[in-house]
């Protein structure tokens, strides 16, 4: 029987909730819609059920990486006021029962993916899985403030994954969403970063504004966003969307780059409420939203 | 164990139980639905 491990010395198993709140749900949400966006922004149709089952094993995959990571990091979490209420840390279930939910899910989701949808996609899904426990959480994240840098490719898989179900092979249009998110990731993440620094450093991970500071980590924010919102674009002049993704891509890139600008120029006074920064974390966001919902729509109104 | 401690864990037996009940259900109408559109290819 799964127990807990502190508060009781008796044996009270974990609650569902549990279970869901380690595949970390709201990270979920835009997995889901990302891998959903490249299955509908593909240039071939693909049956409903099957379009269903590929959004599922992206999900279930997505679910499985996040209760691994939970599983590898309750300590950390632990120390971390934003994470500490986390099952693990909590207390509220222990480690073998965290590993054996994440294994078994991530295996199932890579499985179904073969069995039902295709093995391209499956074998996407099996190493955005590995990428996101293997590499970024065992190995960079407490080792390097480039962590992020690297291991957001595990978050880029998606739309890359989403396009596969649908095609069955991978071209030049899921190459570009992949990385799109891949050069996103540093600014959010940094921005992030910025405005919850004492958290990091506190738990011992070398995210940029603990290692190198917060001047660098400007400029870093502002550096990436040039090539992202370049990515963004360039379906539109490429021949691979439309005019509705592209003005969309050019006006939320360049909102984007005025908010990036604003935290790359500035620096944290005494009791700074650090609101560019949150600003720029809450667009980036929406930002990514936006440009896979505009490909989508350009996909079913233009193509 | 004590008598709260005993009601907690059936409770959360009884719905962990439901909720895989409801999972494995919607995971057959799946694997039907999957099984029929390979099938018929359509």
């Amino acid at each position: 029987m799964n127990t807990t491990t502190i508060g009781t010395p008796a044996a009270i198993p974990a609650d569902w909730r549990d279970f869901l709140a380690l595949t970390k749900p709201r990270v979920l949400t835009l997995v889901v819609f990302t891998g959903l966006c490249g299955l509908l922004a593909a240039p071939v149709g693909v049956h409903p059920v099957i379009g269903f089952t590929a959004i599922l094993c992206i999900a279930m995959a997505a679910g499985a990486a996040g209760a691994l990571n939970q599983w590898y990091e309750s300590d950390l979490d632990a120390r971390m006021k934003r994470t500490a209420k986390r099952p693990l840390p909590a207390g509220r279930m222990d480690r073998d029962t965290a590993f054996q939910f994440g294994v078994g899910l991530g295996v199932f989701s890579v499985i179904l993916m073969g069995l039902a949808v295709n093995l391209v996609a499956a074998a996407i899904l099996a190493v955005s899985i590995l990428f996101y426990v293997v590499v970024y959480t065992i190995w960079l994240k407490r080792r390097t403030p480039q962590n992020i840098v690297i291991g957001g490719a595990a978050g880029a898989f998606p739309p890359m994954i989403g396009w596969a179900a649908a095609t069955g092979d991978v071209t030049l249009m899921p190459v570009l969403l992949f990385t799109l998110i891949f050069l996103w990731t540093p600014p959010h993440f940094w921005a992030l970063a910025l405005f919850v620094k004492t958290d990091y450093a506190n738990a011992g991970v070398p995210m940029l504004p603990v290692v190198a500071g917060e001047r660098v980590t400007r400029q870093q924010i502002g550096l990436y966003t040039l090539p992202m919102a370049a990515c963004a674009i360039a379906p539109w002049p490429l021949g691979f969307a439309g005019w509705i993704y592209g003005l969309t891509a050019v006006g939320a890139s360049a909102w984007f780059a005025w908010l990036a600008l604003r935290v790359s120029t500035r620096t944290t006074g005494t009791d700074d409420a650090m609101q560019p920064e949150k600003r720029l974390f809450a667009f980036s966001i929406l930002y990514l939203f936006a440009l896979f919902g505009a490909l989508v729509v350009d996909r079913m109104l233009l193509a | 164990m004590t008598p709260e401690e005993e009601r907690i864990v059936r409770q959360r037996q009884r719905s962990r139980a439901l909720v895989l009940a409801l999972l494995l259900g919607g995971f057959v109408v799946l694997m039907y639905a999957i099984s029929i559109i390979k099938m018929t290819g359509d």
